[in-house]
This record gives structure tokens, C-alpha cells and sequence, in this order.
């Protein structure tokens, strides 16, 4: 190893460290900050638990929802998003990819569309389909858990941000599906099949990680979720509120905004989403060794 | 099982796949549907397996009509070119699978699973993945699955087709002989002429869609009728000359050029007493260097092949393909005499592309 290669190797280093320093220094100062007093900088100036007290009591007051309560419904949002997004989309996914019916061009290229139509210019129609929806006894806002699918409940804000992660969902699962060759298909319904256990029984063990892909991309959108909750929820204070949601509240009032503790709600609002990634990499890293060898 | 095809015609939108095609096979003949890539041989593997639909005509298996049918209920198994495993089963699983959408209880799966991985050799392999295996260990195991229950008619994708060349000679003889064995009648689809002559009792050589013809592997390559079928089979290809006929002396003689004239024998008379040009054919094995008779030529490139040389000369202006003993040591540059075999010869339109002698 000469001088030459150890200071191009030097440069290199330097380069990546200086490029990805903004990002890991911001994750550092919202770690640090969250256990401060204050911070200068990433100087801490007096280390303090006092920003987590939002854990035990909420701090404006007892007309707003408990931080777990909160963290209940974000998390419904996002699993009951997941959920109907990665059943819909890999049943549509086989069906463009696979089957001929009279549309499909059509609705391939609409749902291109819809995937790059700008969500906030369908707030207001869709406000209306919400309290519309509200009216439909049970399904409108009896439901256990998710409250219903109506105005103000979550499976309704749910329901709302499936349909717009649906085109994305749709065309990444059609993708994994074409990859999957015919011939394994073919051979499955030759071996006795019907088209719906060929899908159940040999197509979707094989894109388990495109399902894992696909969910990991909804529920984070779920959890990050801020227009929609927002909208069509009855806002910040409410029983429905999700996380995001619930982080405006320390903005905007009269008292001034305590930052640190705005750190410590984003940091713990952060945590879930670590996890579920640590547990999930794996299904994005695990890629079949196929059944084909140099095959069509 | 007998099998009939009756005018099958297969279009995908405006492009015909398959034209009018008609063919019977016997019950447990091995019949290969023969032609380059491309042809429409797998579409119509497809459609006897009734994945496709036919756009026209008929599949008669025994006496029913089964174009309705889905591929589930025609007693059929599979063979693909990329061998279609389930790579999340082991090879039990793949094995079983069509036993178990059949609901057959566990025992007959496990004591049919043996049976067929002893049959195919792949029994220290039941608990592994597809992923896990070579591609001739995968292969067996596709033929495996094809057979484990006991399918009347066995359809093979060029399944050889991704294997080396040592493993495909053997896999050759292993399936021809499964085949005979189990009296299973067999398709067997596949761009290679070698594997259609040495296996099938058959052949069914496709075009464009279109059956150029329908017999064994002996009257195919003695006796091909057309141009496409003389270009095609036998290996290395057939010498295609343009001649001209020519009555000399009370006989046909055919003229390449530049002096070099065939005495047509009778046996080989073209049907219609064609004067002018025609597609003369003789393959390299029935060129022979002579002392005495034949035309004067030289080496103009000895390509060894291990048994043969193939050697290359000018006649006129075309080249002349041949095989000699390597014994003989020719090389370039040496003067020959080359005498054609014309009990062998072929004669074939130029136009209609059809064989003179058999068409």
C-alpha cells in the first residue's frame, strides 16, 4: 500500500463523511437536544429527563388527548393503511401484470395519473365524501378501534391515504409480479391449480419481498402522515389526533415553543419506525434463489 | 392417449401464429415439434396444454374435444425450457404439489414422491430448494413433477436447451427411454435437430407457423420436401447449388458452370421435366475425393472436427462443403478430384421452394 493509493483512499473518505454530515448531525442534535435544558448548538448547556414528561401528562392540559392515546391511533393509521394498501395492490398488481380484460392500458395510464395528481387539490371534494360517509350507520363511525370510515375517525384518514398510495402500491407490485416468470404460472395450473391458488400458493410467497418493500414504504407514510390527519380530522386537541398531528400543539399559542421537548416528541415519534425498519430490512435483503437457472 | 390436432389456427391480434394446422399422434408416440425460434412450435405446445386458446380448430385427445377444457382437467404434465420450479418449496413440495392440489392424503404423496425421486435419481435431494441445486438436478426434478401423477400425455419446452452439452447427450437418452418405458405419449418441442432426430419417432417440422411436414426422422432427412426441411436437418448442412438442366446425349445433366456437369441418374429424375434452373442439394457425407472420376478442384479450407475434417472447395463460384477421413491429412491449396454421390442427389424448385423428387 503506497502513499498515493492511502491519501486517494483519504480523499474518498472525506468526501463521503462531508456529504452525509448534515443528516447524522441533525439526527445528533435532536438526540441531544431532547435530553437538554438547552442546547448551543450540539453543546448541551444542563442535561435534563424533563422534556419526556410529555409521557406521563400531558403538557396543555386535560382537554388534550395523552401522548399514548395518540400514538395508538397514528399507529392504526398506519397498520390499517399498510394493511388494505398491500392486499389491494398485490391483488391489482397480478391482475395487470397477468391477466388480459378490456382497460387495463386504460388503467394503467390513470393510475400514472393519479400517482403524480397533486392530493391537496382533492381536500375539499373529499371532505364532503367523508361526512357523507359518516352518515352510513356503523361503517360511517360505529366501528370499534378505527372508529368507522367517516369524517373524524381514523379508519376514515386511513382510508383517504390509501387511495392515494394505492397508484405507487399498485405499479410496485405489478413490477414484482412481472418479474415472476410465466412459466412457473403455466406449470402451476398444469399441475392443477386455479388461478386463485396460483396466486395464493405460488406467486405470493415469491413476492414476499416486494410485499415487505411496499409495506415498509406505507407504513411510514401512514406514520408521517400530517395534510390528511390533519384535514380531516377535528384537529390537534381531538380524540383522533395522530402524532404529527399532535407536535402543532406546541406551536403557535401564546406561550413560547419549547423546542426541546419538541425534539423529545419527535424523537419518540421516530423510534417506530427504526424498529420496523431493523425487523423488515431483512425481507428487502432476502432475494430468492430462484427456481431458474439462466431460464426465460 | 391418441391426439389430434385439426386445423389449429392460433392468431395474436392481426399476426397468425399458427396456420391450419393438422396432425395426429398415436397413443404413446413421441412426437417433436421441430423449427427455429420463433416458428410457433411452443404456441402450439401451449395450446394442446390449453394454456393458449385456439382462435380455430380443433385438439381431439382420444375421442373428446378439449379446446373448453382448463389445463387442470386435460391429464397432462409439463416440462419447461426454464425448468419453472417453485423456489419456495423444497423439492418434496414441487414434487407433491400436483398431489396435494389433488387432496391426496399425505401417505400417497410421500410413498409417490419416493417412488418418482428413486425413478429420477434425486432422492438425497427432497429437503432442499430448487435454489440449491444444479440446473441438471433441477431438470430431473421438473421431470419428476411432470410425472407424478401419471399424466396421459407429457409435453417438454426444449427442456434441455439450459443444460451443458455432455449433460443434455445423456438427459437425451434418459428421457427417451423414461418415455418408451412408461408409454407415456409425448410432445417434445425443441430448435435442435439433433435431439428430434435421436428421440422422437416423429417429427412435425414448423415454419412461420405453417407444418412443412409430418413423418420419421429417416424419411426427413433422405427424403426432405421442401427446401426449408434440406436446409434445416442434418449436420453440417446440406450443399444447395443453383443448376442449370441440361439434355446431353440423350441424358439430364445438371450444370453448375464453368464445366462442371452431373450425369442425373434416373432414380433421381426431377418429376417435371424441368429445363433450366433448378436447387440441386447433396449432403457433405455423399461428396467423396476420387482418382479416376469427378471434377478438378482445390482445398480452400480444412476445418477438423474430431472425427471428420470438413473440408471447404471451390466449384465455380460456390463453395463446395465435405467431409474426408483426417487420415487423409489434406490441406490447403492441394489439387483434388471431388465426385458427388447422385444417388443422393435432391433437386428443388426455385420458386415454389418444393422438392422436384418428393413433393
Amino acid at each position: 500500500m503506497n502513499w498515493k493509493y492511502r491519501i486517494e483512499k483519504a480523499i474518498i473518505y472525506i468526501l463521503l463523511i462531508l456529504s452525509v454530515s448534515p443528516i447524522t448531525l441533525g439526527y445528533l442534535w435532536l438526540l441531544i437536544s431532547s435530553f437538554s435544558r438547552k442546547t448551543e448548538g450540539l453543546r448541551s448547556l444542563g442535561w435534563t429527563l424533563g422534556n419526556w414528561s410529555f409521557l406521563s401528562a400531558p403538557p396543555f392540559g386535560r382537554n388534550y388527548a395523552s401522548i399514548w392515546l395518540v400514538t395508538l391511533n397514528t399507529l392504526l393509521v398506519a397498520l390499517t393503511m399498510t394493511a388494505i394498501v398491500v392486499l389491494v395492490s398485490s391483488l391489482a398488481g397480478y391482475a395487470l401484470s397477468r391477466m388480459k380484460f378490456t382497460g387495463r392500458k386504460t388503467f394503467l395510464s390513470l393510475t400514472l395519473i393519479l400517482h403524480a395528481f397533486p392530493s391537496v387539490t382533492l381536500l375539499i371534494p373529499i371532505y364532503f365524501v367523508l361526512r357523507w360517509i359518516s352518515k352510513i350507520p356503523l361503517v360511517g363511525r360505529g366501528m370499534p378501534l378505527i372508529g368507522g370510515f367517516g369524517f373524524n375517525t381514523i379508519g376514515g384518514v386511513a382510508l383517504v391515504m390509501v387511495a392515494f398510495q394505492l397508484p405507487f402500491g399498485i405499479w410496485i407490485m405489478k413490477g414484482f409480479f412481472d418479474n415472476i416468470s410465466w412459466d412457473m404460472e403455466r406449470s402451476a395450473l398444469i399441475d392443477g391449480a386455479s388461478r386463485f391458488q396460483v396466486w395464493r400458493q405460488i406467486m405470493m410467497p415469491n413476492i414476499k419481498p416486494g410485499m415487505a418493500s411496499l409495506a415498509i414504504f406505507a407504513f411510514i407514510y401512514g406514520w408521517n402522515a400530517y395534510l390528511i390527519p390533519f384535514t380531516f380530522t377535528i384537529g390537534r386537541a381531538g380524540k383522533t389526533a395522530v402524532l404529527s398531528v399532535y407536535l402543532q400543539n406546541f406551536q403557535g399559542d401564546t406561550v413560547m415553543t419549547n423546542w426541546n421537548m419538541v425534539t423529545a416528541v419527535g424523537l419518540f415519534q421516530l423510534i417506530p419506525v427504526m424498529l420496523f425498519f431493523i425487523f423488515t430490512q431483512k425481507y428487502l435483503l432476502n432475494i430468492y434463489g430462484g427456481g431458474a437457472k439462466g431460464g426465460a | 392417449m391418441k391426439i389430434e390436432l385439426k386445423n389449429l389456427t392460433k392468431k395474436f391480434g392481426a399476426v397468425t401464429a399458427i396456420s391450419r394446422i393438422n396432425l395426429d399422434i398415436k397413443d404413446g408416440e413421441f412426437v417433436a415439434f421441430l423449427g427455429p425460434s420463433g416458428c410457433g412450435k411452443t404456441t402450439t405446445l401451449l395450446m394442446v396444454a390449453g394454456i393458449y386458446k385456439p382462435t380455430e380448430g380443433d385438439i381431439i385427445f382420444d375421442e373428446t374435444r378439449v379446446n373448453n377444457f382448463p389445463p387442470k382437467d386435460r391429464d397432462i404434465g409439463m416440462v419447461f425450457q426454464s425448468y419453472a420450479l417453485y423456489p419456495h418449496m423444497t423439492v418434496f413440495q414441487n414434487l407433491t404439489y400436483p398431489l396435494l392440489l389433488k387432496k391426496r392424503p399425505k401417505k400417497e404423496m410421500k410413498r409417490e414422491a419416493h417412488y418418482v425421486s428413486d425413478m429420477m435419481g434425486i432422492e438425497e435431494l427432497l429437503n432442499r430448494k430448487p435454489g440449491q441445486l444444479s440446473g441438471g438436478q433441477q431438470q430431473r426434478v421438473a421431470l419428476g413433477r411432470a410425472l407424478i401423477k401419471k399424466p396421459k400425455l407429457l409435453l417438454f419446452d426444449e427442456p434441455l436447451s439450459n443444460l451443458d452439452a455432455r449433460l443434455r447427450i445423456s438427459m437425451r437418452g434418459e428421457i427417451k427411454k423414461l418415455q418408451k418405458d412408461l408409454g407415456i405419449t409425448s410432445i417434445y418441442v425443441t430448435h435442435d435437430q439433433i435431439e428430434a432426430l435421436t428421440m422422437a419417432d416423429r417429427i412435425a417440422v414448423i415454419k412461420e407457423g405453417v407444418l412443412q411436414a409430418y413423418t420419421d426422422p429417416e424419411d426427413l432427412h433422405d427424403r426432405p420436401k421442401t427446401l426449408f426441411i434440406a436446409e434445416f436437418i442434418g449436420n453440417p448442412p446440406m450443399n444447395l447449388f443453383d443448376v442449370e438442366i441440361q439434355s446431353e446425349g440423350g441424358k439430364l445433366v445438371a450444370n453448375l458452370g464453368d464445366g462442371v456437369k452431373f450425369v442425373i441418374l434416373d432414380s433421381r429424375k426431377p418429376k417435371k421435366t424441368v429445363k433450366g434452373r433448378v436447387r440441386m442439394g447433396i449432403r457433405p457425407q455423399d461428396i467423396h475425393i476420387d482418382s479416376k472420376e469427378g471434377f478438378d478442384t482445390r482445398v480452400f479450407l480444412v476445418e477438423p472436427m474430431g472425427r471428420d475434417d470438413l473440408v471447404v472447395c471451390k466449384a465455380g463460384n460456390v463453395d463446395v462443403h465435405f467431409l474426408v477421413d483426417p487420415i487423409m491429412r489434406l490441406k490447403m491449396e492441394d489439387s483434388i478430384k471431388l465426385r458427388f454421390d447422385m444417388k443422393k442427389s435432391q433437386f428443388f424448385d426455385t420458386e415454389t421452394e418444393l422438392s422436384l423428387l418428393w413433393a
